[in-house]
């Protein structure tokens, strides 16, 4: 009893420990700006990946990111670089073998475990300090230095510039590919720049939450939002909102404690999400009761003059309204 | 000009080189046009020496089985298919180029159930979707989808998630899409396809009010043809590697069809719904000709 009481307070001590917590907070002035700005591109990116059905390939982009990481923490090249070149060109190919959905998820399987494993390699070759190693899994907040701040919010200014001059085209792409394409779009290339935004997100990931934790700030926050409104606008407002509340939250709170940033990203993002999906869960309920009570208003309507020629062949094409 | 039939027994006859339209139209400039038209892949020709204009204001239904390149001519006219020879002009120029003028309604396929659209928003997609940049005068485009959804009578709907909305609320959905281009010219893939009897009337009806009003030449993929039979002016009957272009009156003919298939074929007409049926089955009628082939 008494041992499970001292457990439990080393464990919020090391959870939630908030002395010095001003002098902390100057430390990690600039790992909070990064959030923030993650946290944008994140809300943002990931409202078109889950609209484009890729959340797999979101993770395996990332393994490739790893990768490329660890490779240049090998080689002692810069690390940003290196998971950029490693995600960036795991998006490409993903990008260029005309990745969508069903078969291109046996291909993102196929390519993952090959990237964590190349990452492992480099890795256990890489006789530097190890805490670097198990940052490019986990995150990391300490460590952001001014000249990373600033790749960063380029490159994401950069992501979220070309964002905003395809936004239109994207997001038609994205939901409606055979329409767009009939009106002459180029889904294709539309397909393929995505794919370059996306691994460059990743890549700028990976640098904070994290490998292995990607989804939790490309996938978690659009699908919060997804499960609480259907306007595309709502949508991406919502899914920002969540993320940085996640990244700022996160590091906030992380600055307390002596374990890494994830598991305070991870938590707020799943939380955030659950919540989301209680909201929908409630919502559904009394909505479908609303449209079965507007359903059989309806049901009684004529179904038109040409119903009335009793061939049989008619029945084989209708198909009941719901 | 004998069409290649790879795998057929009996050739069916030779295309009728029929580039007339309509007397009424004759002197205007066709909205479609196809010269010595010909579409392969690989050995198996679909149609070849196809000759056809379609003019101004214009009903076309494109008929025939699964697999004789129906949906294939209509990816020649939206310019995502190219001819293996011959030419083919929309509108006056390139099918790519007037991709953007036409109105195309897809068959219905259900959208994810999560998809982040309304049924306002997919309509806007279809205004000013294919624009680049982000919206800057939503105003003016949510008038304009307004009118849409007025037009199809889905204006009840217009906050509801796509995902949720049944086959026959969509396809209203993807005509006032396709209307807001104002096209000169309507292309309709399998539109009416799973919907139920009442819907085929509503949105065949939507279709053929554009081309009384705005003289939109419309061009119809269908596999049955009664839903649209009282709007259709000619048809081309794909079958075999083979065809023919006429009036239903023309085409839809007990002989013109065994000519066309190389076997006994007969066409019913009960209630002024026309029926297409095998006769060697004759216990088996059908009202789809694709049934009838092996």
């Amino acid at each position: 009893m008494i041992l499970a009481e001292i457990d439990w307070s080393s464990f919020l001590s090391s959870v939630f420990v908030f002395d010095d917590y001003g002098e902390l907070f100057v430390l990690v002035r600039n790992s909070l700006w990064a959030g923030a700005v993650l946290g944008l591109v994140g809300g943002v990116v990931g409202t078109f990946v889950m609209m484009r059905d890729l959340a797999f390939a979101v993770h395996g982009i990332a393994e490739l990111s790893f990768a490329g990481a660890a490779a240049a923490l090998l080689i002692g090249a810069d690390v940003i670089t290196g998971s950029l070149v490693g995600s960036v060109l795991a998006a490409l190919i993903m990008g260029f073998t005309g990745l969508h959905a069903r078969e291109g998820n046996s291909f993102v399987g196929v390519l993952m475990p090959f990237g964590l494993g190349l990452g492992i390699l480099f890795l256990s070759l890489y006789e530097g300090r190890s805490s670097n190693k198990f940052s490019l899994l986990t995150g990391q907040i300490v460590s952001v230095s001014s000249l990373q701040l600033t790749s960063m919010v380029v490159l994401s200014v950069l992501v979220l510039a070309v964002l905003v001059a395809v936004w239109r085209p994207l997001t038609f792409a994205s939901t409606d590919p055979f329409v767009a394409r009939a009106k002459g779009l180029p889904v294709r290339g539309l397909s393929i720049l995505f794919m370059v935004l996306l691994g460059v997100s990743v890549a700028l990931s990976v640098q904070i939450v994290g490998a292995l934790l990607v989804l939790a700030l490309l996938i978690t926050p659009a699908a919060a939002a997804m499960n609480l409104t259907s306007s595309p606008g709502r949508t991406v407002v919502l899914s920002v909102l969540f993320a940085e509340l996640a990244m700022v939250g996160g590091i906030l709170l992380a600055l307390g404690g002596n374990i890494p940033i994830s598991p305070y990203v991870t938590t707020i993002s799943f939380a955030l999400w659950l919540v989301s999906r209680v909201v929908r869960a409630v919502r559904e309920r009394s909505a479908s009761y609303r449209r079965a009570v507007t359903a059989t208003a309806t049901t009684t309507t004529p179904r038109g003059a040409v119903a009335a020629d009793g061939t049989g062949a008619a029945t084989a094409s209708s198909t009941p309204a719901p | 000009m004998q069409p290649a039939t790879p795998r057929t027994g009996p050739a069916g006859p030779g295309p009728q080189n029929d580039a007339a339209a309509p007397a009424t139209a004759a002197d205007a400039a066709p909205a479609i046009s196809l010269r010595d038209a010909e579409l392969a892949f690989g050995d198996r020709v679909l149609w070849s020496g196809l000759n056809l204009d379609v003019a101004p204001g214009e009903y076309l239904a494109v008929l025939g089985a699964n697999g004789t390149g129906k949906t294939s001519f209509l990816k020649v006219l939206l310019g995502l298919l190219p001819l293996t020879s011959g030419t083919v002009s929309v509108a006056g120029t390139r099918p790519r180029v007037a991709a953007a003028h036409v109105g195309y309604v897809p068959q219905q396929r259900g959208f994810p159930a999560r998809t982040p659209l309304r049924a306002k928003d997919l309509v806007a997609q279809g205004v000013d979707g294919h624009r680049w940049g982000v919206r800057l005068h939503p105003r003016r485009v949510n008038r304009r989808v307004a009118e849409l959804l007025e037009r199809v009578g889905a204006t009840e709907y217009a906050d509801a998630p796509v995902g949720l909305l049944s086959g026959g609320e969509q396809q209203r959905l993807r005509v006032a899409q396709a209307l807001a281009a104002d096209p000169s010219v309507m292309l309709c893939d399998e539109a009416l396809l799973s919907l139920d009897l009442h819907h085929q009337h509503v949105v065949s009806e939507l279709v053929h009010e554009q081309r009384e009003r705005h003289g939109s030449t419309v061009v119809f993929v269908t596999h049955d043809v009664n839903p649209i039979i009282d709007h259709v002016d000619r048809i081309l009957y794909l079958a075999n590697g083979s065809f023919r272009i006429g009036t239903p009156d023309e085409v839809l003919r007990s002989d013109v069809l065994s000519q066309l298939y190389g076997t006994d074929i007969e066409v019913l007409r009960s209630n002024g719904r026309i029926l297409v049926a095998g006769r060697s089955d004759s216990t088996h009628h059908t009202d789809s000709p694709e049934e009838i082939i092996p």
